[in-house]
Formats: C-alpha cells, structure tokens, sequence
C-alpha cells in the first residue's frame, strides 16, 4: 500500500523559526486526523519502537482549548519524561495546533494541517518556535555532537597536552 | 555518531582552543557580522580580530566575502555541517514515526471495508 518512492518524508528548516515537515499518507483524511486524535490509535504510531521509548501513559482531550500530556520512559533516562501542553485550534479532519511546554517558554508551537489529494492526504507539520535562538537551541542540544560537545572534548584535550 | 569521529582536529583543533574563536562562532550562529562589528564586539583591534577569523578561515569554520570596504563573516561549511545532520536525524525520527502511522490507517482502511461488507 505504501509507496517508498513517492512517500517521502521531507523535512525543511523554514526561515529562522520554523521546521516545515510534510509527508504524504495513503488515507482520506479524516482516517489521518482520526489516527491523530484517538488516543488509543495514536500511541499506535507516535513512538515507534525503534525509539526505545516505552510510552507510561497518554491522555488528550482534542478538541480547542484541550490539553494532553504524554509520560514516556527511555533506558537513558533516570525519570520518566513528560510533554505536556494545550491545543490552541482544532479543526476535524484538517488541521491541529498545540503548544509544547515541558520545555517552558522556548517550546514551539507544532501545527499539522491534513490535505486532501484525491484519496491520499498530504500531511505538514510546522514546528514554529519562539525565536532564532529557541530553534538554534533546539538543534545545538537535541545533536548528538552539539558543539559543546565537542568542545568540552577539546578543553579536554588541551588540558592533556598542556600538563 | 560517525560524523563525530570524522570531526576533522587538524586545522578546527587550533581554531577551537581559543575562548575568543569559540564566542566568535557562537556569535555568528546569531547573526552574520562584519570584522568591524566583531573587534567591537569583543573590544579587540581590527587587526587583532581579522588575525583570529583568518585561523578560523582556514578551519572552515567561518567563511567570508568582501563586498566594497567590508568584510562579511558568517559560519563556514564545517560549522553548518551540524545543523545539516541534525536536520537529518529529525527527519529519520519524523519517517520512522510516519511509517508506523501508515500501518495505523491501513489497519483503519481495511476495519471500513469489513464494516461496509
């Protein structure tokens, strides 16, 4: 049913804010906003396996002025990590918009709008963030190898080479 | 990560174990800035900051362009080559999770069709 080729996922960093993520799913589009909205179908797919995150819980109440909150475990992680946040829109079976506030006031604001193409629906997911530095933040901490990273691994071996 | 063992330390070791180099280019992750705007920046003579861009330069960490009198600095390939593999992963997470949403709505699709018989 898939399509590999024509299905791809494509993910673009939009002007200094915003991270533009579109993906076209083999559905009408109310079954995609269906297997967004229904907790017990999207626990489904949101946290897939290669993850390695087990998903404790998940409530969400979707509907404008809703809020959700997902508990998650990761072997990594000594406690257990909450996202949590509100929806600011909910359109049926066209368009969804919430916060995300585990991070406090840099989290981005995530809006997936559902379009429908003959059968098919072509899913964009916009992740807004608050400024330039929320999202270059976002990027420098969620990298394996962000540059403090590295440079503590310089320091390190600076320190080395000067003892 | 294999793009981290592949961070190259000849030229980038030098350029990055100077504290002024390094806020440098956390500068230039905020914005571009003129040679000018940087020794004024970090209260260094002109010539004292073109010395440091030029070890950064040639590290690849900071590309330049001259246009009329001024020299503009923004971060060099290398120091984007971050930002394009972390694009990367993201992405990878966003397909993963997609293709599991394919399986969800297929599983949708085929409940309908059985429904409708």
């Amino acid at each position: 049913m898939t399509d590999e080729a024509t299905n791809r996922t494509a993910v673009e960093r939009r002007g200094d804010r915003q991270l533009v993520i579109t993906r076209t799913i083999n559905a009408p589009a109310r079954l995609a906003f269906e297997a967004w909205t229904r907790p017990e179908l999207f626990k489904q797919w949101w946290t897939p396996a290669s993850f390695g995150l087990t998903l404790i819980s998940h409530e969400a109440d979707v509907r404008t002025g809703g809020s959700y909150r997902l508990v998650m475990a990761h072997p990594s992680a000594a406690e257990p990590m909450a996202f949590f946040g509100r929806y600011i829109e909910v359109i049926p079976h066209s368009r969804i918009v919430w916060t995300n506030e585990e991070g406090g006031d840099a989290g981005p604001v995530t809006t997936v709008t559902f379009e429908d193409r003959g059968g098919a629906t072509l899913v964009v997911v916009h992740e807004q963030f608050p400024s330039k530095e929320a999202l270059d933040d976002a990027i420098a901490s969620g990298s394996t190898c962000g540059w403090s990273e590295q440079f503590e691994q310089l320091d390190a071996l600076v320190v080395g080479l000067t003892a | 990560m294999v793009h981290c063992d592949a961070f190259r330390l000849d030229a980038s070791f030098a350029a990055l174990a100077d504290a002024t180099r390094r806020a440098v280019l956390d500068q230039l992750k905020t914005a571009d800035a003129s040679i000018t705007d940087l020794a004024g920046k970090f209260q260094m003579t002109l010539t004292g900051m073109k010395k440091h861009v030029a070890v950064l330069e040639r590290a690849g960490l900071v590309a330049t362009e001259k246009v009329g009198r001024v020299r503009t600095c923004r971060l060099g390939a290398r120091a984007l080559e971050e930002e394009a593999a972390w694009i990367e992963q993201y992405r990878h997470r966003w397909e993963a999770r997609f293709a599991s949403l394919d399986h969800v709505v297929e599983e949708l699709i085929s409940q309908e069709k059985r429904n409708d018989r």
